[in-house]
C-alpha cells in the first residue's frame, strides 16, 4: 500500500476512534463491574462481563416502565404524524380548493415556530385540559407536522397526472386513488419520514420533562435524569441507562439508516 | 355501444382557447381519428369526452344523454394514455384488474375477465410482471387490456402509439383495426400522425388551433381537402401551394386563388411553370425533386430509377387540370 | 350504458361531480386543529402573556402592556442568559460545521471499507440529548471519569469539567458538537455526493490540484448545503436545553444558563417573564429561517 493510502486510513481511523469513543466507553462501562471502572486503561478492554449495571439501572431508574411509556407515546406520535401528514399532503397535491397557497404557507410557517418558544402557553393549555401527567399531554401537541406534510406532498407531486386521470376512469375517487395509488407510490418518502419522526419522538426531552411528574407517564429520556448527577460515584448506572435508552434507536437505524438519511437530507439538498 | 357528440363545445384555460365551437358527431361503432398538429386541442377534446375536463360552453353527449358534470367513472368509457398510465407498483394482473375492483366485480368473474383480456392481447404469460419489467410494446398492450377488460361503450385513445418504434407501430395499427372490428364499439383516437389517421380511421376529423377543419373519410379528406391547412397537413411530402398567377401556365385564369398540387401530380416536361431544380433527394423507393419557381418552392415526386434532372437544371412543371386544388386566396377555403 | 338515467323523458344525470373543497377541509382538519391549538394559539398567547407581570405565586398577575417586554429583556438575568447563549452558539456552530465538513470530506474518499467509517461518523445521530449527556457525564466525571483518569495517569491535575465556570460551558458545547456531528456529517456528505463528478474531472484536466478543486468547485456547489447545516446548527444552539439540565443545571454561577433553560425554570412559577423571553427565542429562530429562505431563493433565481 502506498504511504499515502496508509496515511488516509490512519486519519480516518483516528477520527473514527474519537467520534466513537463516548459510545464505546458507555458500552464497556455498562457491561463491567463497578470496580473495573477505576482501572484505566484496562476498562477499555472489557473482561469479567456482567449484566448487573443493566439490572441496577432498570431497578433504580424504573426504566422498564419508562421504556413502555416511551414506546406508547412514540407509537402514537409516529402513527398520528404519518396519517395527518398523508392527508394534508394529499389535499395540497391533488385537491382543488380556494386559498390553497395561503393555507400551505400557514402550514410551512409552523416550521418557524420552535416548540421551545411555545412551552409556556402550551403548558397552560395542557394544565387547563387537566392533562398534566397523561399520555395526551405527551402526544397531542405532536400529532401533526408540516415537515412530514411537505415531504410527502413532494412525493405526491411526482405522481404523474395521467395516473390520477387513469384511476378516475378506472372508477376511483380521491380516497381510492389515495389508498390504491398515491400512498403506495409515495412509500419511500413516507418511510423516510416515519423513521425521522420516530427518532424525534423517542428522543424528546424538554416537553415530557415539563408535563410529567409521575412514574406512570414519564418517558425513558426523562428517566435517565435520575441516573445522572455530576458526582455520582457509580458510573455503571448512567452508562447502562444510556445504552438502554439508546438501543431502540440503534436498532431502528441498523435497519432503516437509508430512510433516515433521506429524511435528514431532504431539507438540505433540494432547497 | 354509443355515439359521442360535441355540441358547439368551447374550452378555455384562462385566456387560452384550447377548443373552439367544436360541433362533431361520432357515430356508434365508428373509428374516429382526431388529427392535428401539436397544441391544436385534440387531447383537450378527448379529455372532455372522458370527463377529465368540463367544457366551458356547449354540451357533450354520450349516446342520448348529456354528460355535463357526470363523473368519468360513470361515463362507461375507457381511455388509453400516451404514457400508458400503468400503475408502476402493481403487477400486470393487478393493473388490468384495477377497474374491475372498483366496480365490485366478484373475484371469480374478475379472474376470468382478466384472463380473457390478457389472452386477447397476448399477455397471458406476463401477468405477474411489473410494468418496468416490460418492453414498450408490452406496456402498450397492458394499457389496452386494462381498457377492454370492462367492455366500455366508448374507447378513447390519446396517441397510444407514439412511444413505439416504427415497426411496432405498423404492427399495432393493424391490431387496433382488428380490435375495433372485434369489439364493435366506438373508438375516438387522437394523433398527430396522418399515417395512423389514413390507415385506421373510418372518418377523420382534422383540427387546427382549436377548431374543426374538415370531417370525412380519409380518402375524401386526401382527395378534396377543405382548405389550405388540411391540404398541407395531410400528405407527405406536403401539397405544393402557389399563388394563382404562378400557376397561370397550367391554365389557372384567376388571381384571387391559391393553387394546390400534390407532389405526385406534378410532371417534369417541356411545358408549364418554369422552375430551377435546387435539390434532389433520393429516398430509395422514390426521389423528391425540390424546385423553385418565382420564389416559391415546389416538390415533385419522381420514380427512383430512370432519367431525372440534376441540381441547377431549368425545367417546366405541369399537372392535369383535375389535379389542381383551388382555394380562396384570402379565406383559404376550397373553391374548386 | 350504466350511467345517465332517463326518467320519463327528462334528462337526469347521476354521479354529478361534487365540489372538492369539502374534501380538502376533511383532509386538512386534523393537522389544522393541532397547529391551531399547539402552534398558532400558543404563539399569540405567549406574546400576550409577555405583557403581564406574574404575581409572586406563579399566577398571571396584572397586565402591564408592551413595556413589560422592555423590563424583562433588559433585566440582568435575561441579558446574561442571552450572552451565554450567544457564546454557546459561537462555541458550537463553527466547530460543528468545520468538523462535519472535515469528516464528510474524509468519508467521501474512494477507499475499501469506507462504509464502516461512514457508519461510525453518522453514529451520533442515534443518540438523544439525554443519552449523549449521560455518555459525557461518564467521560467527564471529576474523579473516576475516564478523561480525568487519563489526565492523572499523564501526571496532570484532574479537571472539574462541569463545575468550573471556565470549563462548564465548554464541556456542554463539546457534548453538543459531538451529538450533532452525525447529523452534520450526513447532510454535508449528501451535499458532496451531489457535486457532479464531471465538474471535478474537468477541473482536474484543467490542471487544478486537489486543494483548488475543493475550493473552487466543491465548496461553491456545497454552499447551499453548508448554509442549511449552519442554520440548523444555529437554531439548535438557541434551542439547547437537555444538556444543561442534565450536565450542569445552568451552573456554576449561571455560566451555562442558556435561554431555553432560563425560560424552562420560569415556566411554572413566573410564566409572564418566561413568555417574554420565549418570544425573543421565536424572533431569533424566525430571523435565522428567513435568512436561509432568502439566500436559497436568491440562489434559485440567479444561481447556476
Ligand atoms: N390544463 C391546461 N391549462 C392551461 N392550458 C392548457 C391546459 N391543457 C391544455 N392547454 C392548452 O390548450 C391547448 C391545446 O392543448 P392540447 O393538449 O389539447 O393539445 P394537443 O392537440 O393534444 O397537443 P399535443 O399533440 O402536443 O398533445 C394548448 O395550447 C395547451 O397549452
Ligand atoms: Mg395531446
Amino acid at each position: 500500500m502506498a504511504t499515502r493510502t496508509i496515511g488516509r486510513y490512519a486519519l480516518l481511523t483516528f477520527c473514527a476512534v474519537v467520534v466513537f469513543l463516548p459510545i464505546y466507553v458507555a458500552v464497556v462501562i455498562a457491561i463491567q463491574p463497578a470496580a473495573r471502572v477505576v482501572d484505566f486503561p484496562g476498562v477499555l478492554l472489557p473482561k469479567s462481563l456482567t449484566l448487573e449495571p443493566f439490572r441496577n439501572a432498570m431497578r433504580s431508574g424504573n426504566l422498564g416502565r419508562y421504556l413502555v411509556n416511551s414506546g406508547v407515546v412514540t407509537a402514537f406520535i409516529v402513527g398520528g404524524q404519518v396519517i395527518t401528514s398523508i392527508l394534508a399532503a394529499y389535499a395540497f397535491a391533488f385537491v382543488q380548493f380556494p386559498f390553497k397557497r395561503v393555507v400551505f404557507t400557514l402550514f410551512l410557517a409552523t416550521l418557524m415556530v420552535p416548540a421551545e418558544a411555545t412551552i409556556v402557553a402550551n403548558y397552560e393549555t395542557i394544565q387547563h385540559f387537566g392533562w398534566l401527567d397523561s399520555y395526551q399531554a405527551l402526544v397531542m401537541p405532536f400529532l401533526a407536522t408540516a415537515f412530514g406534510t411537505f415531504l410527502i406532498r413532494q412525493a405526491f407531486l411526482g405522481v404523474p397526472q395521467d395516473l390520477r386521470d387513469a384511476s378516475a376512469l378506472d372508477g376511483y375517487g380521491h380516497w381510492g386513488f389515495l389508498r390504491g395509488v398515491a400512498v403506495p407510490l409515495a412509500r419511500p418518502a413516507i418511510a423516510a419520514f416515519t423513521v425521522f419522526s420516530f427518532l424525534l419522538a423517542w428522543n424528546q426531552y424538554l416537553w415530557p420533562l415539563l408535563v410529567t411528574n409521575d412514574d406512570a407517564h414519564r418517558t425513558v429520556q426523562i428517566g435517565l435524569k435520575s441516573l445522572a448527577g455530576a458526582n455520582v460515584a457509580n458510573l455503571n448506572l448512567p452508562a447502562a441507562g444510556a445504552v438502554i435508552a439508546g438501543l431502540p434507536i440503534f436498532f431502528l437505524l441498523l435497519f432503516f439508516q437509508r430512510h433516515l438519511v433521506r429524511g435528514l437530507t431532504s431539507g438540505a439538498v433540494k432547497g | 355501444m354509443a355515439s359521442v357528440a360535441f355540441e358547439h363545445v368551447t374550452k378555455r384555460f384562462g385566456d387560452v382557447v384550447a377548443v373552439e365551437d367544436l360541433d362533431l358527431h361520432v357515430d356508434d361503432r365508428e373509428f374516429l381519428v382526431l388529427l392535428g398538429p401539436s397544441g391544436c386541442g385534440k387531447s383537450t377534446a378527448l379529455r372532455m369526452i372522458a370527463g377529465l375536463e368540463e367544457p366551458t360552453e356547449g354540451a357533450i353527449r354520450i349516446g342520448e344523454h348529456r354528460v355535463d358534470g357526470v363523473d368519468p367513472k360513470d361515463r362507461d368509457l375507457a381511455m388509453v394514455f400516451q404514457s400508458y398510465a400503468l400503475y408502476p407498483h402493481k403487477s400486470v394482473r393487478q393493473n388490468i384488474e384495477f377497474p374491475l375492483r372498483s366496480r365490485k366485480v366478484p373475484p371469480a368473474e374478475r379472474t376470468q375477465l382478466v384472463q380473457d383480456a390478457a389472452g386477447q392481447l397476448g399477455l397471458s404469460t406476463l401477468l405477474d410482471r411489473k410494468p418496468r419489467e416490460l418492453s414498450g410494446g408490452q406496456r402498450q398492450r397492458v394499457a389496452l387490456a386494462r381498457a377492454i377488460v370492462r367492455r366500455p361503450a366508448v374507447f378513447l385513445m390519446d396517441e397510444p402509439l407514439s412511444n413505439l418504434d416504427a415497426n411496432m407501430r405498423t404492427a399495432t395499427r393493424a391490431e387496433l383495426v382488428e380490435l375495433h372490428q372485434r369489439l364493435g364499439t366506438t373508438f375516438v383516437y387522437v394523433t398527430h400522425d396522418q399515417v395512423e389517421a389514413m390507415t385506421m380511421a373510418t372518418r377523420v376529423a382534422v383540427m387546427s388551433e382549436g377548431s374543426l377543419q374538415q370531417l370525412g373519410v380519409p380518402q375524401e379528406v386526401y382527395d378534396r381537402p377543405a382548405n389550405v391547412f388540411v391540404a398541407q397537413f395531410i400528405g407527405s411530402p406536403p401539397m405544393n401551394v402557389v399563388p394563382g398567377p404562378v400557376a397561370a401556365p397550367l391554365g389557372v385564369g384567376r388571381d384571387d386563388v391559391v393553387v394546390g398540387i400534390r407532389p405526385e401530380h406534378l410532371m417534369i416536361g417541356t411545358a408549364g411553370i418554369s422552375a430551377i431544380v435546387r435539390v434532389v433527394e433520393s429516398l430509395g423507393h422514390e426521389r423528391h425533386v425540390l424546385c423553385e419557381a418565382d420564389g416559391h418552392r415546389l416538390i415533385v415526386r419522381c420514380p427512383a430509377h430512370g432519367d431525372a434532372p440534376v441540381e441547377g437544371d431549368a425545367v417546366h412543371l405541369s399537372a392535369r387540370p383535375e389535379h389542381l386544388h383551388l382555394f380562396d386566396a384570402s379565406s383559404g377555403q376550397r373553391v374548386a | 350504458m350504466a350511467v345517465p338515467v332517463q326518467a320519463g323523458g327528462a334528462e337526469v344525470v347521476v354521479g354529478r361531480r361534487k365540489r372538492e373543497w369539502p374534501l380538502a377541509v376533511i383532509l386538512l382538519l386534523p393537522s389544522a386543529v393541532v397547529f391551531g391549538l399547539f402552534v398558532f394559539y400558543p404563539l399569540a398567547r405567549t406574546i400576550q402573556l409577555g405583557m403581564y407581570r406574574s404575581d409572586p405565586f406563579g399566577g398571571l398577575g396584572r397586565y402591564v402592556g408592551p413595556s413589560q417586554y422592555w423590563d424583562v429583556l433588559t433585566s440582568e438575568s435575561f441579558l446574561r442568559s442571552l450572552g451565554v447563549t450567544l457564546k454557546f452558539a459561537a462555541l458550537t456552530v463553527p466547530t460543528g460545521l468545520g468538523l462535519g465538513l472535515g469528516l464528510a470530506v474524509l468519508g467521501h474518499q474512494q477507499l475499501r471499507g469506507i462504509g464502516v467509517y461512514r457508519t461510525i461518523f453518522s453514529s451520533t445521530v442515534a443518540t438523544s440529548v439525554a443519552v449523549a449527556s449521560l455518555m459525557w457525564l461518564t467521560l467527564l466525571n471529576p474523579s473516576i471519569g475516564l478523561v480525568n483518569q487519563a489526565l492523572t495517569k499523564l501526571g496532570h491535575e484532574p479537571i472539574i469539567f462541569l463545575q468550573r465556570p471556565g470549563w462548564a460551558l465548554v464541556s456542554v458545547a463539546m457534548a453538543t458538537v459531538w451529538q450533532n456531528l452525525g447529523f452534520t456529517f450526513i447532510v454535508i456528505s449528501a451535499g458532496l455526493q451531489s457535486v457532479p463528478d464531471e465538474l471535478l474531472e474537468s477541473a482536474r484536466i484543467d490542471g487544478a490540484g486537489p486543494w483548488r478543486r475543493f475550493r473552487e468547485v466543491t465548496l461553491p456547489l456545497l454552499s447551499p448545503t453548508l448554509l442549511f447545516a449552519f442554520v440548523v446548527l444555529s437554531i439548535n444552539a438557541f434551542q439547547t436545553f437537555g444538556q444543561v439540565d442534565l450536565l450542569t443545571h445552568g451552573g456554576p454561577l449561571h455560566s451555562t444558563e442558556l435561554l431555553v433553560y432560563h425560560v424552562f425554570q420560569r415556566t411554572s412559577n413566573d410564566p409572564s417573564t418566561a413568555a417574554a423571553e420565549a418570544v425573543v427565542l421565536f424572533g431569533i429562530v424566525l430571523l435565522l429561517t428567513l435568512v436561509q429562505l432568502r439566500v436559497l431563493e436568491r440562489r434559485v433565481h440567479y444561481g447556476d
